[in-house]
């Protein structure tokens, strides 16, 4: 509440980066995204596709029942959360605003400035290329987990959709990619939020000072 | 009003420091909120309400299944030469515990909303019209393999036995103790087989003899192997695997 009260008062001089909407389905995102992955590992564990498997104590369900009932229930939060926040960002603009235009040079010049730590991050409502590019790959990433997924639950009555990913191991092994190139996204997303701290608590207040 | 407090005292410094300790108290939050996470998981799973919702869902999951299932819709075929070899053995114990049933004694049991509920020999079921599928399994693990599975198609025993097509589940009991059910729905479709052979031989004790259900429409545990009675039901019948926690419908 303090919050709002201060939000209230220097509202002239406060911008919002992040609409309610986007805010609320960010965090459901996080805790379905939870759910998904952990109970997902303890999926893979019973049938591993390569010569590992993850910590029991890193997944969710107990036993591959458990974890199925997990998996099954939270995908219902994950693609309507991820339905409602796609269809936002088209019909709003924003994904055109804020993640476009977007080119391959400016990518790498963003990425490599980033690695020399010369990447400013003065306005936080304008994403800079790198950032464009890894939220367009989330997102990307989130759409092939969701299509994956239901070709591995569904290969007969979806068929086409898994014929789409070369058949039913073809879209295990999608679904697994997919996974892991989000998990990966994730981590430098946690990690450039813990270097650029001001970032965080936008994404509850939803909004920054105008310039700084 | 504390978090104004401290907002002023933190106005007073520079503010690279707000940033280090704005910084330190993210990671503290962070650190706190995943190990809240992951230590919970197993616990998080076994509360009572936790549960509730979860079998709720997977309920719910039931009937969207249901809702998805095409009766006319076909699990794709594969030629011969994509039978994998040698197919796996599964099932809820290992391989050394494989039932022998005599084939000589055996006597298929019907029981429920069944007309002519006589008891079938094996020679009698061999008689019926014979139909071939080479077609996927899928494990509810996640692995698969192709397998070749002949026997009748099990619309056309059904309809035989004058079994009750507008009841809502056919349930199986087997030699191993195993037992499922399934809806009509499924039972009726054109590629579900109530099969006596696996690649042109006599089912082997290690793949279900003297016979399996099988349904390349359903994940693998959904195919009974061994079976030794079966009834037609309007009552919930549950399944081995399925009252603990494994989706009932798991359709594919």
């Amino acid at each position: 509440m303090a919050t709002e009260t201060t939000a209230e008062i220097a509202a002239s001089d406060k911008i919002l980066v992040h609409p309610l909407l986007v805010r609320v389905t960010h965090w459901i995102n996080v805790l379905a995204m939870l759910m998904m992955v952990f109970s997902g590992w303890r999926i893979y564990n019973a049938s591993p596709l390569f010569a590992f498997k993850f910590p029991g104590s890193l997944t969710l369900g107990g036993w591959l029942g458990g974890a199925l009932q997990w998996h099954f229930a939270a995908m219902w939060l994950l693609a309507l959360n991820g339905l409602v926040y796609v269809s936002y960002g088209i019909a709003s603009g924003r994904f055109r605003r804020r993640l476009f235009p977007l080119t391959p040079r400016a990518v790498f010049n963003d990425v490599f400035d980033a690695f020399r730590g010369k990447l400013a991050h003065d306005d936080l409502s304008v994403y800079n290329a790198a950032q464009r590019a890894a939220y367009v790959a989330v997102i990307l990433c989130g759409i092939v987990l969701v299509f994956s997924g239901l070709a591995i639950w569904k290969p007969v009555q979806l068929q086409e959709l898994t014929a789409l990913f070369g058949g039913y191991e073809g879209a295990r092994l999608v679904h697994f990619i997919a996974m892991a190139l989000l998990m990966l996204l994730v981590a430098v997303h946690i990690a450039m939020v813990i270097l650029v701290p001001r970032s965080f608590p936008i994404m509850i207040t939803g909004r920054t000072r105008r310039s700084l | 009003m504390k978090r104004r407090g401290m907002q002023h005292s933190l106005a007073a410094h520079s503010a690279p420091s707000i940033e280090k300790i704005e910084r330190r108290l993210f990671l503290r939050q962070g650190l706190s909120l995943g190990a809240l996470a992951l230590l919970s998981g197993c616990e998080l799973t076994e509360d009572e309400s936790v549960q509730k919702v979860l079998w709720a869902m997977s309920r719910w999951n039931d009937r969207a299944q249901a809702a998805l299932f095409d009766p006319e819709k076909l699990a794709p075929e594969y030629p011969e030469s994509a039978i994998t070899r040698p197919f796996p053995f599964n099932a809820y114990y290992g391989e050394d515990e494989v039932r022998m049933v005599d084939a000589a004694s055996y006597r298929l049991e019907l029981s429920g909303l069944i007309r002519d509920a006589k008891p079938w020999t094996l020679p009698e079921l061999y008689a019926l019209p014979q139909t071939s599928q080479v077609t996927r399994h899928i494990c509810v693990e996640g692995w698969s393999a192709i397998g070749k599975w002949s026997g009748v198609r099990f619309r056309v025993f059904l309809e035989r036995i004058g079994a009750d097509l507008a009841a809502k589940y056919v349930g199986f009991k087997c030699a191993d103790d195993y037992y499922t059910s399934i809806d009509m729905a499924t039972a009726l479709h054109p590629q579900t087989l109530l099969t006596f052979r696996f690649a042109d031989q006599i089912l082997p004790p290690k793949y279900g003899f003297p016979m399996k259900l099988r349904m390349p429409t359903k994940l693998g545990f959904k195919n009974p192997k061994h079976i030794m009675a079966m009834f037609v039901t309007n009552t919930y019948p549950g399944g081995y695997w399925e009252d603990q926690g494994y989706n009932w419908f798991s359709g594919s």
